[in-house]
């Protein structure tokens, strides 16, 4: 079992108010799975998404991603398994402006401590598998909203990591380049990679193989095709 | 993450801003432009002192009526008072005075011309009146020809040991030994030729005359004339003991009451040294306050400029986190931005500090050195600010949650 959440509870507090964003999830996700995130806006999902990329830790409940116990760990751990487990695409891209392509790809391998030749090498390779061989100069803004998110996903592979995490990958982007990215989250699933994606639209969740529906904290639905 | 990896970082920071780090650095840069330059002067001075100083072996001391340097102004009107350094004192002190070895009376003569045939020189060379001390006690070597000896003094011959100035200046072509030099309608055989001395800002060792002291004294007069008397010693470890004894035989022929202050001088080498080295010492002191306050302001200035760029760097501070950096990879990026930034501006200042002083040096007669351990020190603190101004602003930075930050627009 990659993923295993039991009785996930997130709470916020807001001042006095105590806002229930998780409110006790159960979810099991293995190896290669291909699971479309949807629900209504403050359902839940990004929540859900950062819990599982271990960039935030649960209120109570238990996370155990490839067997080991997260919502127990420190910060630096956290981090660790960030950087080698997780790779992350963001609705807005989160690219450094001022860096270019191949910089931006090779980012996750200067906190693991690659050699620089090491990570110029995976660098041009990842970059060459999202289809921007020949982009590898460029900064962000010389290149398309499609491009961009293109990189964000050469970056988030290039660690080999267990779970491709996107939250709305294509909500920046229009249908044409959306599905282009939809079509490289297929090639990754169909070379190995597990994918979990949040998206509002039915027609992105019909790439994937399996739809969880999140309604006020909770699973509302949790169909495979 | 590694080091070199958070200096590109950095680097490329104040790169992309370079007037706001310009400005930002522009506390460290005057500030240590200061102190390299002040000290650049300072130590040139000192070290040309040094030089000087060192004429007088560390065997030597020297006897005369008035205080070297600017000495205390309490005393100045009982200074003025005070009586001629005779040479039955001098000859008093070699008597009396066991510790002693050598002792050289001198009179001195600024500012004379000196004829040979139809030439002469410029008007600024010195003409000196000694004895046979006066050579091994000033550190005067005579290469050509003789010294003066106790014979020609008792004599009152005619006779000069000259320096290189006045040979290059009358007898460039021509072995000046045994020809005829004329000073003030004065003739002179010339007898010897002090090796090359070399000179201090502007001015020169070069220049002297020497003549026998009798000789001086006859046509110079003796009456309001008060002489300097040299006084080596067989061991430096004696200086003390023999100053002592030279002290109180003065004391004595010149019935200085007991109680009362000497009424001459006596200085060595070192002690001239300290003197010079008290004088600065304000100087240096003032400097340092100077520089303090100035990295201060710019510790503030770096601090409040990191805390900036944090903000504006917000996202990309989330986007490190969620990719993998830890939380004191975060610390040591910006702490390495102050450190660099305000090494930056150490490395400015101290090259137009450097340059300053070489500057003053060569349109001036104000020597400069380079002050290797100012520069050492003042690179060493400069970190310092930029670690403990920076230590906030980077602290604040890597305890950001990656979520917030990664949010934020
Ligand atoms: N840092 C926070 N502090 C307080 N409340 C929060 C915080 N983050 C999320 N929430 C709340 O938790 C709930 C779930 O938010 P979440 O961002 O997970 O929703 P979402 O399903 O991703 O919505 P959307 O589709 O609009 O992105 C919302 O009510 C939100 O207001
Ligand atoms: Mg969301």
């Amino acid at each position: 079992m990659l993923i295993e959440l039991k009785n996930i509870v997130k709470d916020y507090q807001l001042g006095m108010d105590t806002v229930h964003a998780l409110r006790g999830v159960d979810l099991k996700i293995q190896k290669n799975e291909y699971v479309a995130i949807m629900g209504p806006s403050g359902s839940g999902k990004s929540t859900l998404m950062n819990l599982l990329g271990c960039l935030d830790t649960p209120s109570s409940g238990i996370y155990r991603l490839n067997g080991s116990n997260v919502s127990e760990m420190d910060d630096d751990h956290l981090a660790e398994i960030r950087n080698r487990e997780i790779g992350f695409v963001f609705q807005n891209f989160n690219l450094l402006p001022r860096a270019s392509s191949a910089h931006n790809v090779e980012l996750p391998l200067i906190y693991n401590g690659t050699p620089a030749a090491k990570r110029k090498e995976l660098a041009e390779k990842a970059l060459k598998k999202v289809g921007l061989g020949d982009r590898m100069h460029h900064r962000p803004n010389e290149l398309s909203g499609g491009q961009r998110q293109r990189v964000a996903v050469a970056r988030a592979l290039i660690n080999n990591p267990s779970i491709i995490l996107a939250d709305e990958p294509t909500g920046n982007l229009d249908t044409r380049t959306g599905d282009e990215i939809m079509d490289l989250f297929e090639e990754l699933h169909e070379s190995g990679n597990t994918i979990i994606l949040v998206t509002h639209e039915e027609y992105i969740a019909e790439h994937s193989d399996r739809i969880i529906r999140l309604r006020d904290g909770k699973i509302e639905r949790d169909e495979a095709k | 993450m590694q080091v070199q990896e958070s200096f590109y970082i950095a680097l490329d920071v104040i790169r992309t801003h370079k007037m706001r780090s310009f400005l930002t650095l522009l506390g460290v840069i005057i500030g240590v432009t200061a102190i390299i330059g002040m000290q650049s002067l300072i130590e040139g001075f000192q070290k040309d002192m040094q030089e000087q100083m060192e004429q007088l072996g560390s065997n030597v001391f020297q006897v005369q009526r008035d205080p070297v340097m600017m000495g205390g102004g309490r005393h100045r009107d009982q200074e003025k008072k005070r009586k001629n350094i005779t040479l039955d004192e001098s000859d008093a002190i070699s008597q009396y005075c066991t510790s002693v070895e050598q002792v050289g009376p001198e009179a001195w003569h600024f500012g004379i011309t000196v004829k040979y045939k139809d030439k002469k020189t410029s008007p600024v060379m010195v003409l000196a009146g000694g004895q046979s001390a006066f050579f091994p006690n000033n550190g005067y070597f005579v290469e050509q020809g003789r010294a003066i000896t106790d014979t020609d003094d008792q004599y009152n011959r005619n006779v000069a040991v000259i320096g290189m100035d006045i040979v290059d200046e009358l007898f460039p072509f021509q072995n000046p030994l045994g020809e005829e030099i004329n000073v003030d309608g004065r003739h002179y055989e010339v007898i010897g030729v002090i090796e090359k001395q070399g000179g201090r800002f502007g001015d020169s060792n070069d220049n002297r005359v020497v003549i026998p002291l009798n000789t001086f004294l006859k046509y110079y007069g003796n009456r309001e004339r008060s002489l300097n008397i040299t006084v080596s010693v067989k061991d430096p470890a004696m200086m003390e003991a023999a100053q002592e004894q030279v002290i109180g035989v003065l004391r004595a022929v010149r019935k200085v009451p007991p109680g009362e202050p000497n009424d001459f001088e006596i200085w060595t080498s070192d002690s001239l040294m300290e003197r010079f080295n008290n004088m600065t010492r304000a100087v240096r002191i003032g400097a340092i306050v100077i520089v303090s306050f100035s990295l201060l302001v710019a510790g503030i200035g770096i601090m409040n400029i990191l805390l900036v760029s944090i903000r504006e760097r917000t996202r990309e501070i989330g986007v490190r986190m969620a990719i993998g950096a830890k939380r004191r990879d975060i610390l040591f990026q910006f702490l390495m931005e102050a450190v660099l930034l305000s090494e930056i501006g150490g490395i400015i200042g101290i090259l137009a500090g450097v340059g300053i002083g070489q500057l003053v040096a060569l349109i001036s007669p104000v020597p400069a050195a380079i002050p290797v351990w100012t520069i050492v020190i003042g690179f060493f603190f400069c970190s310092l600010v930029g670690v403990i101004f920076g230590v906030y602003p980077a602290a604040k930075a890597s305890r950001m949650d990656p979520i917030e930050s990664l949010r934020y627009e």
